[in-house]
Order: C-alpha cells, then structure tokens, then sequence
C-alpha cells in the first residue's frame, strides 16, 4: 500500500477560530479510512483542504511523497481527488452523460460516443449501476449519489471523499454503497468516509481517525473496537448511548388525524390518506426517506399546508385548515420546531431576544413589543441550554448549527406546548447536544404532552418513540411496535413494503 | 485574474471609515474635475459648504430640503425593510400634492388652521392609497411591485399635466397653462423662518422611530422582510401588515406632497416632486434602513443640492456639472456600500500543481 496524501501539521482559522490545529492525517491507496468527530470537530474543513476550496494557514500536503500546494479546487480534481458532497452538484434536467461531460474541457460531441462507453464500463465495473442516458431528476437519491461517485471517477479520481452518503440513504441503498465503495478499494481507491453513524464506520474501515475540537484525537486500527470507544474518543469521556424511554402515560387523545391529505403545489400529493392518532405522554416517532411525506404532515398540522382534506382534530377541536394565528388565538398551545431551522423557524438576521419573541408577541399586551420579557426569555435559555453565545444580542445566523437548535427547541418547548411536532431535531448536532434536545423531549413527554418526532435515523427513532409511523411517498406504510420492529423492517416499509407482525396496537 | 468573495462582517468603526474615505476619494476625483475647469477646487468645496450653511437664510433654505427627503426616505424606508421595493414616492408625492391642491382651491375661505389639517389629511390618504394599490395587487396576484409602483410614477406627472392645461387651468393666468396660486389661507406658516413642515418631521421621524423599533408592527415588518414563510409560521397575517405598512409607506409621501404645495411652491405644477422620490431611494438605502441615520443622510444630500445651485451662480458653471458633483458622490457612496461587503483578491495565473519545497 502507497501513502497517497498525507497531511502534516495542518493549520486553519477562521477569524477567532482554530477549525483545525495541527492535524496530522495520512492516506493509504487501497484504504477506507473513516473520518470522524462532533459537529465542528473540524472535520469539513480538513477535507476542503485537501479539495482545494481552502488554503491552510500552516502545514504540510503531501501528494505521493511530493510536498504540494494545493490552490484551487481545479489542482485538487487534477490530482485525483474527488468529493462527493451531502448535497448533490447535479443539473436535474440532463441526462448522467451530460452531467459527466459538463465543465470538462474536452471536445465533447464529437467523442460523446466514446465517453459513453467509457462511462457504461465504470458504471460496471464498480458495479454502480447507471444508465448513462437517463434523466437526473427522474432518479432516486441513492442514484444520484452513484451518478457523483461516476462522475467523479469519471474525471480520473483515485482519492475519494465522502461527506456523510448514507444521511439519505436507507439501510438497503447502505449496503448497495458499502459494495461499491468496497470495489473501490479492490482497485486501489483511496476513500475517506465522514460519518456519524459508528456501526457503520466500525463496519467498513480499515483506520478510523477521530477529530476532536479541530485535534487529531487517535488514529485507530480497526480491529477489536466497539462504539463506545469511538465515542468515548469523539467526546472525551463515555456515554451512555441508550436514550431513555420514560413509560407512556395517559390514554386521552391530544391529536386526531383522519385520512389527511396534502396537495402539493405542483398538483401531486404531498400526503394521502394519513390517519393516526396521538395520546398524551406519547412519542410518535416517523420513519422516512427524506420527501416522503414528512414535511406535509408537520405543516398541515401546523397550519401552514392551504390545500388538505381529511380531519385534523386537537382535543376534540377541529382545527383543520387553520392558519397558525388562528390556532394560536384559539388558544391551543402547539409548538413545531421546524426543518429548516433558519429558514422558517427563526430570523437568522435577528438577535436571540427578537427570535424569542417570535412566538410571543402576539399574547403580549398593546401595541408595543415588550423586549425585556423577551430578553429575561432569552438569558434563561441560554442559562438552561448552555447556548455558546458571547451574548443575547447576537444575530442566530452567528451562532453554530447546534446552539441554533438549541435557541429554537428551547423556545418551542418554554412555550409548555400540549403537542410538540419536531422535524429532526438533533440533525447536524454533536451527540452531546444531541442527547440534550432528547432529554429535553422526554421532560415533555413525562409532563403528559404529545411528540411527533420525525425523525432519519433509525436508531435514535426505535429508542425514543413508544411507536414509529412509517412512511412511503406520502403514505403511511404501518405504525410499528419498537419493541418489536428491527431496522431492517422499517427499512423495508420506508420503500413501501408492507410487514406483518410488527404493528403497534392503537 | 480578480476573484471576489464575501468579506466576514465588519467593525463598525471600520464601516465608517470605509464610507468617509469613499467620499474622500469621491471629491478627490471630482478635484481634476474642477481643476481642468480652471476652478480651485478647494475654493469650490468651500462654497459647496458656505453655500448651504453660510448664514442662516441659506440653512433654512438647505432644511427646506431636509424635509421632504427625509419624509419620503421614512416612507420608503418602511416598505424597504418589508423588501417591498416601493420606488413610486415620486408618485405618491404628487398624488398628496393634487390631493392638498384641490382641497386649497376649492375652500380657500376655510380658517387657515382647519384648512390646513384638512390638506395634510386628505394628502396623507391620497399618498397612502396611491401605495396601497400596487400592495393589493402584490397580496392578491402577486405582481411585481417594482414595475407597479415605478408605473404609477408617470401617471401621477402626467395627471398634473393634465390638471394644469385643462381643469385647473388658471383664467387669470393670461393664457399661461399654470394652475392658480394658493389663498393665504392655504400657505403653511414659517416658524424661525422655515415652513412649519420641520415640525411635522420631527414628529413623523419619532413616530417611524416608535414603529420600527418598539411597536409590534414594526416587528412584523421586520419579520416578513426576513422571510414570510417565518412571519406565516410565527402566526402573523403577512397581507395585512403589507397593506397597512404600505398604505403608511405612501402616506409619508403624500405629506411631502401637501408640505411642497403649501409650505414651498404655494402651487401645484409638474415640477412638484422634481426627482425627490428618488433621491429619498437612495437616502433610504444609504441609510441602511435605519431611522435615526435618514435625517443625516438627508442633511448631507441636501447640502449637496443646496450647495450646487450656489457654485453655479458663483462658479458659473453649467447645472451639469453640479449634478456629476452630486453622482460622483453617491457612485463612491455605494461603491464604498460594496466594499464593505466583498474583497478582492488579485491573484497571478494558476500556479503549477507541485511545487518542490
């Protein structure tokens, strides 16, 4: 085995902060080699490094034993490197071929022909399974991702970089990718692998280095290791991994759904036929590959979808249709912690105190705003939650993805809601703040109040919910029993197979 | 080759010195233009300066400026925050003016004070419905409120051209197509010796500092610049709050209206709003949307335009020049704007992929 890159000492700031603080790392050919870390463990960074969008402030890049720069991404793909981002770089309305051969510099329609062929025999000989000619929008994620991987390939990359692949994937379309990565590295492929999920990290590795507040924590072998020694790494002391799962309490309805439906703009549906209901005390997990349905179902409820059919009940109100004012005027306490968390949830331009005001203004008395209220609000979260915040007065958009969460979970669940709709809650987090927003929803479950907790992964889902809704373009394929429904089955129903045996009783 | 990124966020102190430089750089450059004139130009800054501060006849000339740019830019200001582009001030302008205009000459026997409340309302209105139009018709079809609102511009001018050849013509005019003058009656009253519009300002400036920054509509406004689909979520009724901020947006300009007619010209003709609707665009931009700064940057444009008109009797140099004056100005203004916010990065050709080291 060759050492393609090795990296010696690698420096990068940002402003005030040390992303990366003399990071040694070394790549073999023939290699997976797993990157792991907390949110802001300066993982990123490194690897954008390495494909050329940032330029080091100190250390050492070495490219087969030869020092380099490397100044743009342009040098990067030159020298075989390719990474393949969480969100795909992809013209929709093109075909695989096309997207290949777009930004090359090649005399393209003469030799399209060749290419094409070129592009079949990678496709079978890493076993990707693409049809150069099809669409990209009429394929699935998992697609898309191999048509990345191609592409990359494509463009002569021996060095690849995967930034969380298998975010979107269920545990089926995993294994696909495992496969394919494993014929890479048959062919003497060089991959970096960045995941958060450890089982999976254990299962395709040969090292894994751990990043810990922009260090290089450990370079691991992988043989005899667990995941408790990959946390305990990851965050410097060990977890306890288990969430809790506080007993259920009551048997009085909060939420009612009757055959709910959602049209989505673009005349399709959004949601078909949803029915469930949901009891005090409760979470109400939801399984789904990402644009199954999810989002429809929290903003129906919340009051945001315009065109539905069916019922939406909440303790005996109809409140189907609703707009969020008049759900909040009807007095009924609901909270919805939004996916897009800048977007919709909070203003990112505006401080903590204003964005603690956003679901408080309109119960305050008179005309004017009363800040202060706000401002106690705010201290008080940041206090309770430890926020890293120099102050209440920054802007969101400063503070880091995890303490974003944490400003508006806080400010949903401060608001004692009866049923709390959380999409995602603990993605992009570290898994201490994580567990923290976990704590957090149980407090509430524990207090007798609702939780729809739409969630990705699987495991955080069959540990925190008392029964998990699945769902399959935009409908609900079974609502499972987590005591006794695997991965595997949930797997399974989230590509709409029906399985028997681990239904949930009502 | 030139690349340009996004700077991280600068020091205040740091903006302001950009800013002040750009201006520097601004009459600096404007400098060889005077000079190859064959005016001192330091001589001809001095003026720009004595010209509209000197003495207390022409301050009070300069304020008379102020108000109505610092009006309309208020105005503007509230729709802006919303990134509701309301460019039709000018319109809104005029429409107040028509508005204060026929009720000054169809009850010109109404007591002076009664008189005069009764053409600042129904200007107020004029100017508040002229923008609640294109707001409707944003809220309902969603159109585009640029183009709405710049349209309604040319309406509202041709409409005085209108109003002055045909129904309001003047008989006593002597066949000259002007509208006629006001009755006594209808004039504001000077107080130390500005028209009593300064008043007004002061009132509406503290008013607009109440609403964008205590008052829960302001919040809104706030809100719904940001993002509606935020506003929708928190539970506000994003239609209403754009009707009500821009029926207000366009009433601060229909005042402008009533304050030019009575306060300024004592009549009403085509040159009304002369190009203040656009100019109070850019106070408001230059302003960052930020109340207390639109009566500074007011101050200063209107020491420009006073200024000018006095180099140019003094300088005798043509009104152009005084107006490349005014644009080099606001060209280094809003270049300065874009370096705050980006940097260059000037960088040789792509160096070779390995270097030895």
């Amino acid at each position: 085995m060759e050492k393609v890159i090795e990296l010696k000492g690698i420096v990068k700031t940002f402003g005030s902060v040390l992303a990366n603080d003399h990071i040694d790392f070394t790549l073999q050919s023939g290699e997976i080699h797993s990157l792991l870390g907390e949110n802001g463990a300066g993982k990123s960074s490194l690897m954008n490094v390495l494909a050329g969008v940032y330029q080091p402030d100190g250390g050492e890049i070495y490219f087969k034993g030869e020092r380099v720069d490397i100044p743009s991404p342009r040098h990067s793909i030159d020298m075989g490197i390719g990474m393949i981002h969480q969100h795909f770089k992809l013209v929709e309305a093109h075909t695989v071929l096309e997207n290949m051969l777009a930004g090359m510099s090649k005399g393209l329609l003469s030799r399209k022909k060749t290419y094409k062929k070129q592009v079949i025999e990678l496709s079978q000989k890493y076993g990707l399974d693409i049809d150069p000619d099809s669409i990209i929008e009429d394929l699935s994620v998992a697609q898309k991702q191999r048509v990345e991987i191609l592409k990359v390939l494509f463009r002569g990359a021996t060095i690849l970089i995967l930034d969380e692949p298998t975010a979107v994937l269920t545990p089926q379309e995993t294994e696909k990718l495992f496969t394919i990565i494993d014929n890479l590295k048959k062919n003497d492929h060089a991959i970096v692998f960045i995941s958060h999920k450890l089982d999976e990290v254990l299962a395709i590795s040969d090292r894994i280095t751990v990043l810990r507040n922009g260090k290089n924590v450990a370079t691991l072998e992988n043989d005899n290791l667990d995941t408790s020694i990959l946390i305990s790494n990851m965050v410097g002391k060990t977890l306890d991994l288990a969430i809790d799962r506080p007993t259920k309490l009551g048997e009085n309805k909060i939420l009612e759904v009757k055959d709910l439906s959602v049209l989505r703009p673009d005349g399709a549906f959004g949601l078909k036929d949803v029915s469930f209901d949901l009891y005090d005390g409760e979470v109400l997990g939801v399984a789904g590959l990402a644009g199954s349905g999810q989002k429809e179902l929290c903003e129906a409820i919340a009051g945001l979808q315009e065109k539905l059919t069916g019922t939406i009940i909440f303790k005996g109100d109809d409140i189907t249709g609703s707009t969020p004012r008049q759900i909040i005027k009807k007095g009924i306490s609901m909270s919805f912690v939004p996916e897009d968390r800048l977007g919709m949830g909070l203003v990112a331009s505006m401080d903590l105190v204003d964005n603690v005001l956003l679901k408080a203004y309109l119960k305050q008395p008179g005309v004017f705003v009363n800040r202060k209220e706000a401002r106690f609000e705010a201290e008080k979260l940041v206090e309770k939650l430890s926020i890293d915040t120099p102050s209440v007065d920054i802007s969101v958009s400063k503070l880091s993805g995890g303490n974003i969460q944490k400003v508006l979970l806080g400010r949903e669940i401060e608001l004692q809601p009866e049923l709390i709709i959380t999409a995602y809650p603990a993605r992009g987090l570290d898994i201490g703040s994580a567990y923290k927003i976990y704590d957090l929803l149980n407090e509430q479950k524990q207090n007798g109040n609702g939780i729809i907790f739409i969630g990705e992964d699987l495991d955080v889902l069959l540990q925190i919910s008392d029964r998990i809704m699945v769902m399959c373009n935009g409908e609900v394929t079974g609502i499972v029993d987590p005591e006794k429904a695997t991965k595997e089955d949930i797997g399974y129903m989230m590509v709409g197979r029906k399985i028997e045996g681990v239904i949930a009783n009502d | 080759m030139i690349r340009i990124s996004k700077r991280a966020e600068m020091p205040q102190r740091k903006k302001w010195i950009v800013r002040l430089l750009g201006i520097v750089l601004a009459l600096v450059v404007m400098s060889f233009f005077f000079l190859f004139l064959g005016h001192n130009p330091l001589e001809v800054y001095q003026t720009l300066i004595t010209g509209s501060l000197g003495n207390y006849n022409r301050f009070a000339r300069t304020i008379e400026f102020v108000i109505p740019l610092s009006l309309s830019a208020l105005g503007i200001m509230i729709a802006f925050k919303m990134k509701f582009w309301n460019i039709g001030a000018e319109g809104q302008i005029v429409v107040g003016a028509i508005a204060a205009t026929y009720i000054a000459l169809n009850f010109s026997e109404l007591h002076t004070v009664l008189l005069l409340s009764t053409m600042f309302i129904v200007a107020a209105l004029a100017g508040g419905i002229y923008a609640f139009i294109p707001a409707f018709f944003k809220v309902k079809f969603n159109t585009n409120e640029t183009l709405f609102t710049l349209m309604l511009n040319y309406i509202a001018l041709r409409l005085v051209v209108y109003l002055q050849y045909g129904p309001w013509r003047d008989p006593g005019a002597r066949g000259f197509p002007k509208i006629a003058n006001f009755s006594q009656n209808a004039r504001l009253p000077d107080i130390f010796g500005i028209h009593a519009g300064w008043i007004i300002l002061i009132i509406v400036f503290a008013l607009v500092y109440l609403l964008m920054n205590k008052s829960k509509l302001g919040y809104e406004i706030a809100v719904i610049g940001e993002s509606q689909k935020t506003a929708n979520y928190a539970g506000m009724n994003v239609s209403k709050v754009i009707l009500i901020a821009l029926f207000l947006s366009g009433a601060l300009s229909g005042i402008v209206g009533m304050l030019q007619v009575s306060g300024v010209n004592y009549t009403l003709s085509r040159q009304v709003s002369g190009g203040m609707g656009f100019t109070a665009i850019i106070i408001a931009w230059l302003s960052q949307i930020k109340v207390v700064l639109v009566p500074i940057v007011a101050f200063f444009f209107a020491m420009l335009v006073q200024g000018a008109t006095f180099i140019r009797t003094a300088f005798q140099i043509p009104q152009s020049i005084a107006e490349v004056l005014q644009a080099t100005v606001l060209f280094f203004a809003l270049g300065s704007e874009f370096f705050i916010n980006y940097k260059l990065h000037f960088e040789k050709k792509a160096k070779g992929r390995v270097q030895n080291g």
